[in-house]
C-alpha cells in the first residue's frame, strides 16, 4: 500500500499537515440529523473520499489495520460503491493530520462504523460525478453507465472520473441521502479478495513502524523499574553518558531512558542504566496463591446489569458452579514500537497504537503540549489483540525526542519489558446458580468480578500512559468505568441470549488494580462465555440432555438457531453421544458482546492421562457475520481466534509473585505453537440482506467453553479454572 | 571496527562492534526489512536468516562469528516482481493476519523445501513447531508450505 511508502513516510517529516474540511462544529447537535456510522461524527464528503485527475481514489479512513485485514474490506467498499478497481483506490489509515477522527480500532466496529460511513460517502460521490457527466452530455443522470471509473453516455461518448474531479466539489457535508448498491449488484463486496497489505509483507517491503528509518534517526530504551509503584532512588548517569555511542541520558523523576546513535548502543546502555539504578521496592502485588480470592476483597462498583423475576416452581434442582481465569497477556510477536520526532516545538509520533486521536488527546496532556502540536500517523506494528504497549512506547519515544535535538529517536521495547509492562487482560471470577424445572432453566443468577477492561488513553480524569506515571510531576491513570449493556465490558456476554424467565446477573468491577489490565481482545467475553457455555453443559448434563438440545430449547430466535445447528451438521454432531476417556467433543455458543457476530464451535480433544497434557486436533464452527465483505477475510478472523482462543485456554497465564511480573519470555509464557494447532472446518452463512457485523472477535469465547465441554464429555470431570495445563488436568483425573 | 559481510550474494562491510547481533546490522546497517525483532532470545523464530543455508537466529548471532557465510534474508530469497515459490504460496495462501512472524516461518520453510522438497504436513509442523505465530495463522502458514513444495515438485 502506498501510504507505506518511503515517499510517504518522509511527508511527515517537515510538520506538513495537509489540509481537509473539518466538520463544522457551528450548527448545535440537534439541528443536525443524525447520519449512519462515522459519518454522523465526519461529515464532510472530502474528509472520506478525494478523486485525483488520474483518476485515483483516495480513501481516508479513521481505522488502521491490526492484522484483521480491515484496510482492505473498507477498500472494498469503497471501490464497490465507486465503481472503481480495487487497484485504482488508494488508502490512507488514521493520521491525526489527514484523516477522520473514528476513536479507537476497537471492538470489532470497523465495518460498521467506517464501513458505513464509506458506502455512504462512496455512493454520494459516485451521484455527484454522474450528475456532472450528465450536465456536460446533456442527458439524464439515469441513462448513463458507469464500470471502472469510466461513464459512458447512450452514444458512447465516455468520460473518466479523472476528468471530472476538477469540478466536483466534494467539499460539502454528506447527506446520506443517496442509496448504496443492493448486495445482488455487489462485484468486489463479498469477494475473496486479496489482502492489500501482504505482498510487502513476505518480500521484505516497509510495512511496520519497526521498519520506518529516518535521517539521522537515533535509538531509544527505557529503564523499566522492578515493579509496578516503584520510585527511583538514584543511578549514575555520568557513567552511563560515557558508554560509547550514547547520546543523551533522560531521568524525569523515575522516568529513566537513554538515547544512542546504533540500536545495540542503546541496549547495552539500557543495560548498564538499570544495574546502576536503585528504586524503592514499590507496593506488593496479590499473592498468587489466593489470587481469586484476594482479588474478591478489594473494592467494587456493583451493578445489576440484568434482572427478570418470574415464579420459581417448587421442587427445582439447583446447580452452582464457579469459574476463574487469569491475568493473560497480548503478547504479540513483536514488542511495542513508536518513533518520534521534536522539531520548533512540534511533535510527530509515528505509532501502532489503535486510535491516534485518543492518544494525541493524552500525549498533549502528558507532555504539556497543544493537541495541535503533535501529530500522530499510523503504521503498523505485529497482530494487535487490545490495548498493548502501543501507546506507552509512543510517549517513551516523545520523551526521549525531547532531549534529541530534533533527531528522530526510535523505541522498541525489549521482550521482557513487553511482558513486564502491557496492561494484561484481567484476572476473573465467575460464580453461577442456577435451578432446573422439567429440562428448563427456571432460575439463574450469575455474578462476575474483573478489574477493569479500558484503561485506554482518551480518559478525561486520568493519563493512561505508563511512563507518565513515574514523571517528576506524575499524572495519575483514570478510574476503573463502567461500560453500559449490551456490550459491557467486564460484563460482556454475561447476559446470556438464552430464554431466562427469571434470572438476575451482576457485574462487580474491582475498581484497584493490584496488576496493570485493560482491553485485551473480547474483553470480558472469553471469561463470560466460558462460565455460561460451560455451565450450561452441566446443566444439561444434570437435566439428563444432549447439550445441543438443550441450548436449542432455551433459544427462540431463527438466526441463534441456525448458527448452532449448522455446526453440529458440519461436525455431524450425534446427540448425547460420549466421549471414551481420552477423546470427546464438546460446543460452545455466543453472539459476540450481544450485538455483533453468532459463532458457534465445535471441537474435539485429545487427552494424554498420563502427562495430562490435552491436544485439541479439529474444530468445526459456524459464523453468521450478516452480510459478508470478504469471505477469506473472515474466515482467516474465525480461524485465527479459535487457534488463538486454543492458545489462551491451553497454556496462558501470567506468572508473577508478591515481587513482580515473572512471565518474561516465552519460556515462562509459551503460546500454542505450530505442531499444535487444530485444523478448523468453516461454514459461513451470507446473510445478504442483514447489515455487517463485527466477526474479529466472535470465536474467542465458544472455543474455550468447547474445549472444557470437550474434556468433560471425554473425561466426565470439569475444568473450571483457566488454563487446563496438564497438572490441572491431570489433578482433576486424579 | 569495520567488518565484511556476504549478504544476499553481494559484501559489504559495517563498522560495528563485533558482538553486535546480526540482526541490527542487517535491519539498521543494510536497511533490509525482512528479519524482524521479536525476542532477541532465539525463541520465537521471527529473526530468521540463512547462513550457508541453515536457518538462524539472526537476533543471538554476533557478526563476528558470521566470518565468510553467505548470509541470505527474505530479499535474498525473492522479490515482489520474481518472488521464491514460497513467497508466491504465502501471498496465494493469504498465510498471514498481522504478518511479522511470515519471515521466520519463510525463511525456516526454505531450509525445510531444501532438505525435504515434498514434506509431509507432519514434517511442515514439526518444522515450524519452533517459530511463533501469535495471530493464529497455523494453519494457512502450513497449507502454504505445502503448497510451495508442491509448486518446486512441478518446476
Amino acid at each position: 500500500m502506498n501510504a507505506l511508502t518511503r515517499r510517504n513516510f518522509a511527508a511527515g517529516l517537515g510538520g506538513i499537515v495537509l489540509s481537509f474540511s473539518l466538520a463544522p462544529r457551528l450548527a448545535p447537535a440537534q439541528e443536525r440529523p443524525r447520519l449512519p456510522g462515522s459519518l454522523d461524527t465526519n461529515r464532510m464528503l472530502d474528509a472520506w473520499i478525494r478523486v485525483g485527475a488520474d483518476g485515483k481514489v483516495t480513501v481516508f479512513t479513521g481505522k488502521v489495520e491490526l492484522g484483521q485485514g480491515i484496510v482492505t474490506a473498507l477498500a472494498q467498499i469503497a471501490a464497490e460503491e465507486l465503481d472503481v478497481p480495487l487497484a485504482q483506490v488508494i488508502m490512507v489509515p488514521a493520521d491525526t493530520g489527514r484523516t477522520p477522527n473514528e476513536g479507537q480500532t476497537a471492538g470489532s466496529q470497523s465495518v460498521e462504523n467506517s464501513g458505513t460511513a464509506l458506502r455512504l460517502a462512496g455512493a454520494e460521490v459516485r451521484a455527484i460525478l454522474l450528475e456532472l457527466a450528465a450536465k456536460r452530455f446533456g442527458v439524464a443522470v439515469e441513462a448513463l453507465k458507469v464500470a471502472d471509473g469510466v461513464i459512458t453516455a447512450p452514444d458512447g461518448r465516455k468520460v473518466n472520473y479523472g476528468e471530472l474531479a476538477g469540478e466536483a466539489n466534494l467539499k460539502r457535508e454528506a447527506t446520506a441521502q443517496v442509496k448504496a448498491k443492493p448486495p445482488v449488484q455487489h462485484t468486489i463486496v463479498g469477494k475473496p479478495v486479496d489482502r492489500l497489505d501482504i505482498p510487502a509483507k513476505m518480500t521484505g517491503g516497509a510495512a511496520f513502524v519497526q521498519d520506518l528509518r529516518l535521517p539521522g534517526m537515533l535509538h531509544g530504551r527505557v529503564a523499566r523499574p522492578p515493579r509496578y509503584g516503584s520510585k527511583l532512588e538514584s543511578v549514575d548517569e555520568a557513567k552511563i553518558k560515557a558508554i560509547p555511542g550514547v547520546v543523551a541520558v533522560v531521568r524525569d523523576g523515575s522516568f529513566l531512558g537513554v538515547v544512542a546513535e546504533r540500536e545495540e548502543q542503546a541496549i547495552k546502555a539500557v543495560t548498564a542504566l538499570s544495574a546502576s539504578a536503585k528504586w524503592t521496592a514499590g507496593p506488593e502485588l496479590p499473592d498468587p496463591a489466593r489470587l481469586y480470592q484476594q482479588l474478591m476483597t478489594l473494592k467494587t462498583q456493583d451493578k445489576v446489569i440484568s434482572e427478570k423475576d418470574a415464579s420459581l416452581p417448587a421442587g427445582a434442582k439447583v446447580v452452582e458452579a464457579t469459574y476463574h481465569r487469569p491475568y493473560q497477556a497480548h503478547a504479540a510477536i513483536a514488542p511495542s514500537c513508536a518513533v518520534a520526532q521534536v522539531q520548533d516545538g512540534k511533535l510527530t509520533a509515528w505509532t501502532h497504537s489503535q486510535g491516534v486521536y485518543p492518544l494525541r488527546a493524552t500525549l498533549a496532556r502528558a507532555l504539556r503540549m497543544q493537541p495541535a502540536s503533535i501529530r500522530c500517523i499510523h503504521m503498523e506494528g505485529a497482530g494487535c489483540y487490545g490495548h498493548n504497549g502501543a501507546d506507552d512506547v509512543a510517549l517513551d519515544a516523545a520523551l526521549l525526542a525531547r532531549a534529541s535535538n530534533g533527531r528522530p529517536v526510535r523505541v522498541q521495547w525489549m521482550r521482557a519489558e513487553e511482558f513486564m509492562w502491557e496492561p494484561f487482560g484481567p484476572a476473573m471470577t465467575m460464580q453461577a446458580k442456577a435451578a432446573l424445572g422439567n429440562g428448563r432453566i427456571v432460575d439463574w443468577s450469575y455474578d462476575v468480578w474483573s478489574q477493569s477492561h479500558n484503561m485506554r488513553p482518551g480518559d478525561p480524569d486520568g493519563i493512561n500512559l505508563l511512563s507518565s506515571w513515574y514523571l517528576a510531576e506524575p499524572h495519575p491513570p483514570g478510574p476503573a468505568r463502567q461500560a453500559p449493556q449490551p456490550n459491557g465490558a467486564g460484563d460482556r456476554n454475561a447476559i446470556p441470549l438464552y430464554d431466562l424467565p427469571r434470572h438476575k446477573i451482576t457485574h462487580h468491577l474491582i475498581t484497584e488494580m493490584p496488576v496493570r489490565t485493560s482491553a485485551l481482545r473480547t474483553l470480558g467475553a472469553y471469561a463470560n462465555v466460558f462460565a455460561i457455555e460451560s455451565f450450561m453443559d452441566e446443566l444439561a448434563a444434570a437435566a439428563g440432555i444432549d447439550p445441543i438440545e438443550f441450548r436449542l430449547a432455551h433459544i427462540k430466535d431463527a438466526r441463534e438457531r441456525a448458527v448452532i445447528e449448522a455446526v453440529a451438521k458440519a461436525a455431524s454432531w450425534k446427540p448425547g453421544e460420549k466421549g471414551d476417556g481420552v477423546r470427546g467433543r464438546g460446543i460452545g455458543y455466543a453472539k459476540y458482546k450481544t450485538t455483533a457476530t453468532y459463532n458457534a464451535v465445535i471441537v474435539e480433544v485429545e487427552i494424554d492421562r498420563a502427562s495430562g497434557k490435552v491436544r485439541v486436533p479439529r474444530a468445526w464452527t459456524s459464523v453468521d457475520a450478516g452480510l459478508i465483505i470478504n469471505p477469506d477475510g473472515l474466515t482467516n478472523q474465525i480461524e485465527g481466534g479459535i487457534v488463538q482462543s486454543t492458545s489462551w485456554t491451553l497454556h496462558e497465564q501470567v506468572q508473577f509473585d508478591r515481587n513482580g511480573i515473572l512471565s518474561r519470555d516465552w519460556k515462562s509464557y509459551p503460546i500454542l505453537s505450530i505442531a499444535e494447532a487444530p485444523k478448523v472446518e468453516t461454514v459461513l452463512i451470507n446473510q445478504p440482506n442483514q447489515r455487517s457485523l463485527g466477526a474479529g472477535e466472535a470465536s474467542q469465547g465458544p472455543t474455550v467453553a468447547a474445549i472444557a465441554n470437550a474434556i468433560a464429555n471425554a473425561t466426565g470431570k470439569r475444568l473450571r479454572e483457566l488454563p487446563f495445563t496438564p497438572e490441572r488436568v491431570k489433578a482433576a483425573l486424579g | 571496527m569495520a567488518i565484511s559481510l556476504k549478504v544476499n550474494g553481494a559484501t559489504r562491510s559495517v563498522e560495528a562492534e563485533p558482538d553486535t547481533p546480526l540482526l541490527y546490522v542487517l535491519r539498521n546497517d543494510f536497511e533490509l526489512n525482512g528479519a524482524k525483532f521479536g525476542c532477541g532470545l532465539s525463541q520465537c523464530g521471527a529473526c530468521t536468516v540463512l547462513v550457508n543455508g541453515v536457518a538462524t537466529r539472526s537476533c543471538s548471532m554476533p557478526i563476528s562469528q558470521v566470518g565468510s557465510a553467505e548470509v541470505t534474508t527474505l530479499e535474498g530469497l525473492g522479490t515482489l516482481a520474481k518472488p521464491h515459490p514460497l513467497q508466491k504460496a504465502f501471498i496465494d495462501e493469504q498465510a498471514a493476519q498481522c504478518g511479522y512472524c511470515a519471515n521466520g516461518m519463510i525463511m525456516t520453510a526454505a531450509e525445510l523445501l531444501k532438505r525435504t522438497p515434498r514434506p509431509s504436513d507432519q514434517d511442515v509442523r514439526a518444522a515450524l513447531a519452533g517459530n511463533l505465530c501469535r495471530c493464529g495463522t497455523h494453519n494457512r502458514i502450513v497449507r502454504a508450505v505445502l503448497r510451495a513444495a508442491q509448486a518446486n515438485g512441478r518446476t
